[in-house]
């Protein structure tokens, strides 16, 4: 399948971040020092949902030691609007409502005061004195239960929105909504098995190891400078300006490391508290969360209840399908359902369909996106009814899925057309892989297959590439490094310029220093930085052919780059050479690169699961993994398998352990990595990866997105092999050891 | 956390007159419980007083007639490194390198697990089978006590103020005896016992001569259940009476639903860890493992 000869894209270089990583030298928010610096404490809910009568801070301010506090009424009074959070637009007053609670508290740990002070135990201490008067009012934790009739409702102005109109009933549904395709009465009743099913799961958090930070320093000069742990530093300059109410110009945004994000780390929580504090105090301030912080005050995943129904012919073709998703988005609307939605049947190519989504508000932290977000939820839900009606067929459940999959012209039930996809070739790849046809070699095991989608986004990117009189060029951009793009976005611009990767020195800066650039997100970096980068090289590429021109006095349009090497007639000159020469013909070059590009395409992914079950504990040993997925171009194929890894550990942790386990008052009781369970090394065996090229037509070198994906499979893969290995069928996540064991006895019974 | 003091007594006498003299203080054995309950704020002290640093907490002796004596705060890993507990207490030195991890083993301390009286401690069932007793040094004088006495709700010890555990004692193993402890986690390791059962066997004459069996994580306190071993005592060594020993063992435990499990499934890993503890110390009593 080569379709063109690459010298860097594809190799496998050391990510230029490397060292200073595995020596510990790589600077990240916690480490941020500055002369001056407070600490500032935030103090947290703990009550899921009350009424705030009254805060007196006068107890903490008298503590010696302390600085400032702050509470939601230091805010600047401003007009409701519409904001754009990083992954959507959301009302300004709920955004504001989550980083400092007003009026009301919606969940357990819900932000509503911030001290500085001289020591972050003098605040910690200080926080403690602020006296909060309450009224507890009752709590929703489920989207069941907030959607009962007279549930307890969280916002008395939130009216329900249905199918794109308002209501004007006030409730804890958001919206409902609704995609439709073809006719699902004549679907159903072509059908000749049917599979009703209905899920329950739980509400996960990302769990990336560093916790949110961020210092901020409001200047003399009236800017205010942020350095925090971000997926999006542009992101956290328009929010921290918009709750300010300053111009986004007076915010300077520096992206420091990032320990992990998966989505998490695109809401602002602390930046715009800390700069309060800091414009009180006139010193910088660094708020640091504690893990119980990260797990009960920012944005975990929609816990879901689900239906999904698929009828099928005997021939193994489907012929309806319908959904129906409830997801919780936690204390303000949000929850990420419609591309849930738009997922939930994306890998099959169905005449007639129904999807039902409802975004639910509940006394839960507010959620964010996690890695494909309400992909995988939906994904469980189908794939194990799709598995259910492949077993009562008597068919494959890969040739079932070969025989549905969605191709190129494959219309969504939301709408779009696919463009050249590589959803089949994802199976046929499974369907080859020594692992499907392996001897499962023991009692008590199964093996499962699943599969799923996820779109991929374009949005903005910048990148500017300046060209070194030794050759070598510094590449500048904006796209906090999470996953290895500093390296994946240089190869681009070297595969261009046709130098070594190595000779690209990527450097992620602050919002003063580059472009506008859109989050790391969606899967997007690669694709769109990468592609910035790609336009900044070929800026370069042209300008320094000019120059080559100029020394040979020719024509600019008769000078050939190929492989590093300037040509035009028989006159040669390295990419290295020629570097040398710019002050000589006219200066310095540097290309610029700025890009909102289409031509996003979607991945598709796929895995193959073993596991055991200990019939007498219901405990799930995993012995084999193997992670399939449609890398359009792999630019850097470790980092795409590193991806693949990543997405299939996070979803065997959702589909075996992770769960915010919550009381009967709202309170998360496991905030812990302890109790959280999160999959260690010793849980998982070595995940294999398959890597399918099947190129994207919308990018320059074939790229899509790889960093999603592969989380929306492994749990309901996993389901799928407890079946064949304990003989029941798991309708909830997490499938932990006392679930699997009360369907085993719920079975014999 | 909230500022506090720090001493590290060089002698029992001097800790115990600092223990005296503050009510408040805490003892600080490896600070793996300790440390982070201060941390989380769920404890609160303004002195706390080292423990490593007095002779008598810090020794292991053995001795074949006369057993084992453990300081109470020799850390983990010393234990599972030392010949005599590896030779003679195989299932303390596995015990010892369960706790945790490599990090937490190299402070962690056995003494530090019965004294944070969690009902999840995975030390104490162990210790309850094993005959374990403890010395207690306090303003007035020294006392011993069973293991299976010293917990006496979670968090809480038979430990007046100003006394501390000096060190935990073990009889000699008795011919043809094995013991063996199990837990259940849902993850393979950095993970608190959903139940966990510790059991010994004396064997005789394919019989159980005598039998000892506790659990851990279903009371408010580690909990030996005296009746299954009463049970096995004289019965053959075979499916059954181990079947009857397990059963009693799930009928003793009181469990709670919690994050870590339903009472119900705790109930049911009783029986089902009791049995495959008994059934490794049987084999471990017989010289097979
Ligand atoms: C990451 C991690 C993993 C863990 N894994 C496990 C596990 O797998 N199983 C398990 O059971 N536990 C586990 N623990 C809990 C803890 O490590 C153990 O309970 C350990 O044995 C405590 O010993 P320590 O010496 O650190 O006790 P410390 O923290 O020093 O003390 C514990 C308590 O006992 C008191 N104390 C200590 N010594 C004495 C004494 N001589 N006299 C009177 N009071 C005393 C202290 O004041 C304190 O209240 C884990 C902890 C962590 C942080």
């Amino acid at each position: 399948m080569k379709t063109q000869e690459y010298t860097v894209v594809g190799t496998r270089p050391i990510r230029h971040d490397g060292v200073d990583k595995v020596t510990g030298r790589a600077l990240y928010g916690a480490d941020f020092q500055m002369a001056g610096l407070l600490y500032g404490h935030i103090l947290r809910s703990p009550h899921a949902h009350a009424r705030i009568r009254r805060i007196d801070t006068s107890k903490a301010e008298q503590l010696p030691g302390v600085k400032a506090v702050v509470t939601a009424g230091d805010f600047p009074e401003v007009p409701e609007r519409m904001v754009d959070l990083g992954e959507g637009d959301t009302p300004l007053s709920y955004a504001r409502g989550n980083v400092l609670a007003k009026g009301k508290v919606l969940y357990k740990g819900h932000a509503i005061a911030a001290v500085a002070a001289t020591s972050v135990h003098v605040a910690e201490e200080a926080a403690g004195l602020i006296e909060v008067d309450y009224e507890v009012l009752p709590c929703v934790l489920t989207a069941p239960e907030a959607m009962q009739d007279g549930a307890a409702i969280l916002h008395d102005d939130l009216k329900t929105k249905e199918f794109g109109e308002q209501t004007g009933r006030v409730s804890n549904v958001a919206e409902h909504f609704r995609y439709a395709m073809g006719d699902i009465e004549a679907g159903f009743a072509q059908a000749e098995v049917m599979v009703e099913r209905e899920f329950n799961t739980a509400t996960v958090h990302q769990g990336y190891i560093e916790p949110h930070n961020a210092t901020a320093l409001w200047n003399n000069d009236g800017r205010i400078l942020v350095w925090c742990s971000t997926q999006g530093s542009f992101s956290v300059r328009d929010v921290t300006a918009c709750l300010l109410d300053v111009p986004v110009s007076r915010v300077r945004v520096t992206p420091m490391e990032i320990g992990g994000g998966f989505g998490g780390k695109i809401p602002v929580y602390l930046e715009p508290v800390a700069a309060l504090l800091s414009k009180k105090t006139g010193k910088p301030v660094k708020i640091v969360m504690s893990r119980k912080d990260v797990f009960e005050g920012s944005g975990p995943t929609p816990g879901s209840h689900m239906k999904v129904k698929i009828g099928a012919r005997k021939d193994g073709r489907i012929t309806a399908a319908q959904a129906y998703l409830a997801y919780e988005a936690g204390a303000y609307p949000g929850a990420m359902v419609a591309p849930g939605a738009m997922c939930v049947f994306a890998a099959y190519d169905i005449a007639n369909v129904v999807i039902d989504g409802f975004d639910v508000v509940v006394n839960k932290p507010s959620t964010a996106a996690y890695r494909a977000p309400g992909a995988t939820n939906a994904a469980f839900a189908a794939e194990s009814v799709v598995d259910e009606i492949a077993e009562k067929l008597g068919i494959d459940p890969l040739d079932f899925r070969l025989k549905n999959a969605a191709k190129e012209g494959t219309r969504r039930a939301d709408g779009p057309k696919y463009r050249r996809i590589g959803c089949v070739e994802v199976i046929e790849a499974m369907k080859n892989h020594p692992h499907y046809t392996a001897p499962l070699g023991g009692p008590h095991r199964g093996r499962g297959v699943a599969i799923g989608f996820w779109f991929n986004v374009g949005l903005p990117s910048s990148c500017t590439i300046s060209v070194s009189a030794d050759g070598t060029v510094n590449l500048v951009e904006g796209s906090t490094d999470i996953g290895g793009t500093r390296t994946s976005i240089a190869m681009q611009a070297a595969e261009v310029l046709g130098i070594p990767a190595e000779d690209v020195h990527p450097t992620v800066v602050d919002t003063d220093s580059v472009g506008f650039t859109a989050v790391t997100g969606g899967s997007r970096t690669t694709f769109a930085t990468g592609w910035a980068a790609y336009e900044a090289a070929q800026d370069v590429v042209r300008q320094m052919k000019e120059r080559a021109a100029k020394i040979w006095e020719t024509e600019a349009a008769s000078v050939a780059l190929d492989r590093g090497v300037f040509q035009s007639g028989d006159k040669r000159m390295t990419f290295q050479e020629l570097a040398a020469k710019l002050d000589q013909t006219g200066g310095p070059v540097v290309g610029r690169g700025a890009v909102n590009p289409r031509g996003v395409g979607g991945s598709f992914s796929g895995c193959i699961a073993d596991v055991e079950v200990d019939p007498e504990t219901g405990k799930v040993t995993i012995l084999r993994f193997t992670s399939v997925q449609d890398a359009g171009k792999a630019i850097h194929p470790s980092y795409v398998e590193g991806q693949m890894q990543g997405g299939s550990v996070q979803g065997i942790g959702w589909a075996l352990n992770e769960e915010y386990f919550m009381n009967d008052a709202g309170s998360m009781t496991n905030s812990s990595l302890l109790d959280y369970r999160m999959p260690t090394a010793l849980d998982l065996p070595m995940i294999d990866t398959v890597i399918v090229e099947v190129p994207n037509p919308g990018h320059p070198f074939g790229a899509r997105g790889v960093g999603e994906a592969n989380i929306v499979p492994p749990p309901g893969a996993i389901a799928n092999a407890i079946y064949r290995a304990a003989g029941v069928r798991m309708n909830r996540l997490p499938m932990n050891p006392p679930a699997i064991m009360q369907a085993i006895w719920s079975q014999r019974d | 956390m909230k500022w506090f003091d720090y001493a590290a007594p060089a002698s029992l006498s001097e800790a115990v007159g600092l223990l005296t003299a503050h009510p408040g203080a805490r003892l600080l054995a490896g600070g793996t419980d300790l440390l982070v309950q201060l941390r989380a704020g769920r404890k609160e002290t303004d002195l706390v007083v080292d423990a490593k640093h007095i002779p008598e907490l810090n020794a292991i002796s053995y001795d074949a007639a006369r057993g084992l004596t453990l300081g109470a705060s020799v850390p983990c890993y010393r234990i599972y490194k030392d010949k005599n507990v590896t030779g003679a207490y195989p299932a303390l030195a596995e015990v010892a390198s369960l706790i945790g991890g490599t990090q937490i083993q190299g402070r962690a301390s056995i003494g530090g697990n019965l004294c944070n009286a969690a009902p999840s401690a995975d030390s104490v069932p162990l210790l309850i089978a094993l005959h374990g007793t403890c010395r207690i040094a306090g303003p007035r004088g020294s006392r011993e006590i069973a293991v299976e006495d010293f917990c006496t709700a979670p968090g809480r010890t038979v430990l007046q103020p100003g006394e501390l555990l000096v060190s935990l004692h073990l009889p000699p193993p008795a011919p043809h005896s094995g013991a063996r402890y199990l837990r259940f986690i849902p993850r393979n390791e950095m993970d608190i016992a959903v139940a966990g059962a510790g059991v010994e066997v004396v064997l005789e004459n394919g019989r159980f001569r005598s039998a000892r069996v506790a659990l851990s994580s279903v009371a408010p306190t580690p909990l030996y259940v005296r009746e299954a071993g009463e049970a096995l005592a004289g019965s053959p060594v075979d499916e059954a009476s181990i079947a009857a020993a397990a059963e009693i063992a799930r009928k003793s435990a009181k469990p709670i639903t919690d994050m870590r499990g339903t009472a119900d499934y705790r109930s049911h890993l009783c029986a089902v860890l009791t049995r495959r503890a008994l059934e490794a110390a049987v084999l471990r009593a017989r010289g097979k493992n």
